[in-house]
């Protein structure tokens, strides 16, 4: 457990009163999507589809690395990790 | 004047009014633009196309911005060759090279940044930016250098001299950072959040992309107004690939050519294949990889249309193909050597690419197969240093005799 800093998106800043920044305590990156939700309720939705599996154009980055390379959402967390979410973009 | 109504996205199908959006707000799928087909239909035809500059402008009817104010480098009418020294090599009787690489800052991306400058003046931004492998690079900096903005271009900091001489040139700033594309990409979309500027492969994706189907029309015009039988396309986001089939359909939908029936074939080295990888595993989702490759413009590991070009190879019937990296240089050489065309390792990959397809069986000697060379290989001549071995001699005849005796004479 501990503090962990999440990068909110333009789109889902509606839902976080606008905030671009938001600090929450947690474990692991499902604990941390389970408590966005708690807070800014439609949170999850948002990232996740119904089977709870991320959605298709959403990636996460813990500390700047996929967390598809990682563990995907069961990857754990420690305090003064950064968590951003970006939306898939096009290239090249 | 354009005939867009809206965005819209491909996803969910909620719509959005024209904006620098991308991103679906419910469900973060990508955006593209509506078009109002009917007054559209109403007003192009094969002899109005005809009427227009030589350039991709000459399509402005079907791309989302009004191309009285285009940013217009005269870019686009690349040739298309008729490649019979390479077809006889590969056994094919009517291959054609689309010469992309012609383009005023020598690539295909000159196509999306005319369109994403275009719609960026629209929307009042005075600031171009964008993430780049190399190639977007200078298409950004050159269109901006003429549409009077500013310009930033974030890439990798182990790019090619040649695309960073080539983007600098322009008065561009450029930022190198010490990561992979996929790192400059996923910092530029954080950017995007915070700067008001014109990312064209980010808040104008939506329209940048739009640019790419110009590579569709121009085919199927130059071809006499009719769609390929095989298209050959390289793949790193997979964006220029639907966008191919995007302008062969919308040809068709409109009345200009016949039924689009092409086999769109798309082509990753070996080093950067995720969409290859998920093709063959018979997926609709690409597993991001960490790309290593000489072909550093397709180095793209996390494909943003990946998704959408696994759809469009099932639709169309065509195959996914990965090159071993050993071959993208023997690809350069030979079109060099049988087309007179000199092309980046983009181009190597198409070429490889093209081959394995040939010795597969997959084209039949007599249909009409394009094959897209979107780069130009000046730019990336280190990887070829290795092909210029020449004579050293004093300059009179009995050294050139003696030198030339030495490599063989006249046979050689």
């Amino acid at each position: 457990m501990g503090n962990v800093l999440i990068r909110i998106p333009t789109p889902l800043r509606r839902l976080t009163n606008s905030q671009d920044k938001v600090t929450i305590e947690c474990s692991n990156l499902i604990e941390c999507v389970n408590v966005l939700d708690t807070r800014f309720p439609g949170f999850k939705e948002r990232l996740c589809d119904e089977t709870g599996e991320l959605r298709h154009f959403v990636n996460i980055y813990l500390n700047g690395e996929d967390v598809r390379f990682l563990q995907g959402l069961d990857t754990a967390t420690k305090a003064g990790d950064e968590v951003s979410i970006v939306p898939a973009v096009a290239g090249g | 004047m354009s005939h867009v109504t809206g965005l819209r996205c491909r996803e969910c199908g909620r719509e959005y009014p024209i904006e620098p959006l991308n991103v679906c707000d419910f469900c973060f799928g990508p955006l593209e633009v509506s078009y109002d087909y009917d007054a559209i239909a109403h007003v192009i035809s094969r002899e109005s196309i005809a009427k227009g500059p030589l350039t991709m402008w000459r399509y402005e009817d079907l791309l989302p911005v009004d191309g009285a104010n285009a940013v217009d480098i005269a870019t686009g009418f690349t040739p298309l060759i008729k490649a019979k020294n390479l077809g006889r090599v590969l056994g094919l009787d009517n291959l054609y090279i689309k010469n992309d690489s012609v383009n005023p800052s020598y690539s295909f991306k000159d196509r999306v940044v005319s369109v994403a400058a275009t719609k960026a003046l629209e929307f009042g931004f005075d600031t171009l930016a964008c993430a780049s492998t190399g190639n977007l690079a200078g298409a950004v900096a050159a269109h901006g250098a003429k549409a009077g903005m500013k310009v930033f271009v974030f890439i990798p900091a182990d790019l090619e001299e040649g695309k960073i001489i080539g983007t600098a040139i322009y008065g561009a700033k450029l930022v190198a950072a010490k990561g992979s594309y996929d790192d400059v990409n996923r910092l530029c979309s954080e950017l995007a959040d915070t700067y008001r500027w014109a990312f064209v492969n980010i808040n104008m994706r939506p329209y940048y992309s739009e640019g790419s189907k110009t590579l569709g029309y121009e085919v199927a015009e130059q071809l006499g107004w009719r769609a390929p039988d095989h298209a050959i396309v390289p793949a790193a986001s997979g964006s220029l690939f639907t966008k191919i089939w995007k302008g062969l359909k919308e040809l068709s939908d409109l009345g200009l050519i016949g039924q689009a029936h092409t086999k769109m074939h798309l082509i990753q080295a070996q080093g950067c294949s995720p969409i290859v990888e998920a093709y063959r595993q018979n997926s609709l989702h690409v597993r991001p990889i960490k790309p290593n490759t000489i072909a550093k413009s397709l180095a793209i590991g996390n494909p943003a249309d990946g998704f959408y070009a696994l759809k469009t190879l099932k639709a169309t019937g065509g195959r996914a193909e990965a090159v071993p990296e050993e071959e993208v240089i023997e690809g350069i050489k030979l079109l060099a050597e049988t087309e007179g065309v000199f092309t980046e390792a983009a181009g190597g990959v198409t070429v490889a690419g093209l081959r394995q397809l040939a010795n597969l069986g997959v084209i039949e000697k007599n249909e009409v197969t394009v094959a897209y060379i979107t780069g130009n290989g000046l730019k990336t001549q280190e990887i070829v240093r290795h092909v210029a071995n020449p004579l050293i001699i004093e300059p009179n005849m009995e050294s050139f005799e003696a030198a030339f005796m030495a490599a063989g004479g006249p046979r050689s």
